[in-house]
């Protein structure tokens, strides 16, 4: 049952909403179209639905032409940002709905579909609800509903749309976890869009982050935080320092701290790195090479702490995390001067107009060798992200 | 602590409002139905008997029903292509849904019958292929429809423009056909505005005057409608019977419009107010 996107192109009337976008979705496999409004993450899904159509490129399910089937031939269970439910219709018939249209060839009997979607009302935990109007559910309740009724109809693939989105913020952990165990004990292949990054990383098995219309990196959550594949990676997902970085002879340096080594053996001038707050060490006591870093403000945010730190050397304050047991071990106050170095850092080249230079980056850490080697990305993110990587430096 | 309110002082705006209720609709009413008790339950009774009174009632009843029926089937075409699509001249269609509130009902009734007369524009087609309208019943349902029209358009529309497109493209992905879609989602969602706007273009109809004599010809025991009696009663000074047929015809009617209420609020029975 897999599903090959290829080279599929949506222009809206001025601006192309999808831009060669390739994707491959393996048999029951959970992937989220992570982006942000506007990426085209929506509109790709739609597409999957049958709901709209690219001018061009192909879909394939099994091998067999997805575009040329109308969106009810297709399979397909669409869940909705806003529920979309029949406001007019019990929950049971809600979810009896696709059942219901069927032709009398194909419907189940009655006492059949009545069996399927009590057992379908169990499955939600809505058991006892089938008799109620969507109107006398709460947000989250709507929304199992939903589900339900686009699983009555056993799809071949389930599509979320922002299934969460209006939904308030203990609900949708709640669900989100919920969900995710659905999915293990029903392994259906599912496509979800969100633009919340926690959402994505928490619960999909791979994510493709989506920007412009375009598919910037497909991994795993792990591959995808650890190893951002663009500038836009890196500033979307989790938080992020970004440094602008200088060639001097043979290394990077910004602000007086050396990344050793140019990988790209002086083929460019200017590079920004990408430093994750938790990749920050800091230490009271001087370290060669480190920035000296004065303590601005402490956010405290239960077990990690947030610090801001004003550093003279670059042109703006970074950020850092840090366990709240280590802050109160060192303790340390607002105006404390510190030292500060990075640990592990994304390193993107700049042409000469100071645009990063695509398909190319250092996964740089502290300590490395002098002499980088550089490797090509993985062969299935490589043949999967439809916005090449090709040549990334790592060790 | 006290529920706050959007008007200020409850009694006042209660009282006022029923003041102004009680002055504009039930004073002429109750003046209506005690003018009417001058002629006794029996005379009442015995007014309603007359063949030609219960024809005409028929009549206006009748034609008021089947008019309004006709307006919700082509209301619901024309609001639908208003709402959905967009045409050049989409603009000016919308206003001219408006036309037959702002025209005088005689200017109507004149216009309409100049068209369907025998020698009329459309009158002279008709008459060749043996169908004659004004000076009918059929030239009273005509006239009927055309006042009512505006209605059934007019409550349709913000609801039509509110319904959500999600909820079709669910239906669609669900596996539902067209049809399905049309007949099993939208339409039970509009049955609530339908009915609205079929009591109101009915209202309207059964007590439309103007237009209706001018084509009707006013044949009795044919095409002569319950208002025109009324005013034929006046006419004669018999202000009592006028009454009792206004007091008959206004029973009626709320009969009537209670019964689309209450078939209404079943057919909105899944909205957010009930239990």
């Amino acid at each position: 049952m897999t599903l090959e996107l290829t080279r599929i192109n949506r222009r809206f009337s001025d601006y192309p909403a999808l831009n060669d976008v390739s994707l491959s979705i393996a048999p029951g496999e959970f992937l989220a179209l992570l982006g942000p409004s506007g990426s085209g993450k929506t509109t790709l899904l739609r597409i999957l639905a049958g709901l709209d159509y690219p001018e061009s490129g192909r879909v394939e399910f099994n091998g067999k032409d997805f575009l040329a089937a109308a969106p009810r031939e297709r399979n397909v269970g669409l869940v909705f940002q806003h529920y979309a439910l029949f406001r007019h219709l019990t929950v049971a018939e809600n979810v009896a709905f696709g059942l219901r249209v069927r032709s009398r060839r194909m419907r189940p009997k009655r006492a059949e579909i009545d069996a399927r979607v009590e057992q379908l009302l169990k499955r939600v935990q809505l058991d006892g609800f089938g008799k109620r109007y969507p109107s006398q559910l709460s947000g989250g309740q709507r929304q199992r509903v939903a589900l339900a009724r686009a699983l009555a109809v056993e799809p071949d693939l389930l599509l979320l749309d922002e299934p969460f989105g209006a939904l308030d913020a203990q609900v949708r952990v709640a669900l989100r976890r919920w969900l995710r165990r659905l999915h293990e004990e029903l392994g259906l292949t599912t496509v979800f869009v969100t633009h919340d990054q926690e959402e994505a990383l928490e619960l999909a098995d791979r994510i493709a982050v989506m920007n412009r219309g375009r598919i910037e990196q497909v991994g795993t959550p792990r591959e995808i935080y650890q190893r951002p594949a663009t500038p836009f990676v890196c500033e979307f997902i989790g938080k992020a320092n970004r440094l602008a970085l200088r060639r001097e002879d043979e290394r990077f340096v910004a602000g007086g701290w050396t990344f050793a080594a140019d990988p790209w053996m002086g083929e460019h001038a200017q590079a920004i790195a990408y430093v994750r707050p938790e990749h920050l060490t800091l230490s009271t006591e001087p370290v060669p090479g480190a920035w000296r870093a004065r303590l601005r403000h402490v956010y405290l945010a239960g077990s990690v702490a947030h610090l801001e730190l004003d550093v003279a050397a670059l042109d703006h304050a970074l950020e850092a995390d840090i366990a709240g047991e280590d802050l109160a071990r060192m303790g340390l106050h607002a105006g404390d001067g510190l030292y500060v170095s990075p640990s592990h850092a994304v390193i993107f080249p700049l042409d000469r107009d100071g645009r990063p230079i695509a398909g190319d980056r250092w996964l740089w850490r502290a300590g490395m060798a002098t002499t980088p080697t550089r490797l090509p990305l993985r062969r299935s993110e490589v043949e999967l992200d439809a916005h090449r990587v090709d040549g990334g430096i790592q060790r | 602590m006290r529920r706050r309110r959007i008007l200020p002082g409850f009694n006042l705006s209660l009282g006022y409002s029923l003041t102004y209720l009680g002055l504009i609709v039930l004073l002429p009413l109750a003046a209506l139905a005690w003018k009417a008790s001058g002629l006794g339950l029996e005379g009442l009774i015995g007014l309603l008997r007359v063949p030609r009174t219960l024809a005409a009632l028929k009549l206006s009843f009748g034609g008021a029903t089947l008019a309004a029926a006709i307006n919700v089937v082509v209301g619901l075409l024309v609001a639908w292509v208003l709402v959905r699509y967009r045409f050049p001249g989409r603009r000016l269609f919308d206003a001219i849904v408006d036309l037959p509130f702002a025209l005088p009902t005689a200017v109507a009734g004149i216009a309409l019958t100049a068209l369907y007369a025998p020698n009329g524009w459309i009158g002279q087609w008709l008459a060749a292929l043996g169908i004659k309208v004004a000076y009918t019943p059929w030239g009273v349902l005509v006239a009927m429809v055309f006042v009512g029209f505006p209605f059934v358009v007019r409550t349709l529309q913000p609801v039509l423009e509110t319904l959500e497109h999600d909820v079709e493209e669910a239906a669609e992905t669900l596996g539902a056909r067209r049809w399905q879609i049309f007949l099993k989602v939208i339409l039970p969602m509009l049955v609530p505005t339908l009915l609205t706007g079929f009591a109101l273009a009915l209202a309207r109809a059964v007590g439309e005057y103007g237009s209706v004599i001018f084509i009707a010809g006013n044949i009795p025991m044919k095409s002569e409608i319950a208002p025109l009696l009324i005013v034929q009663s006046l006419e004669q000074f018999d202000y009592a019977g006028a009454a009792a047929l206004g007091a008959a015809m206004l029973a009626f009617s709320f009969v009537l419009l209670l019964a689309i209420t209450l078939l209404q609020r079943w057919s909105h029975r899944w909205s957010e107010s009930t239990p």
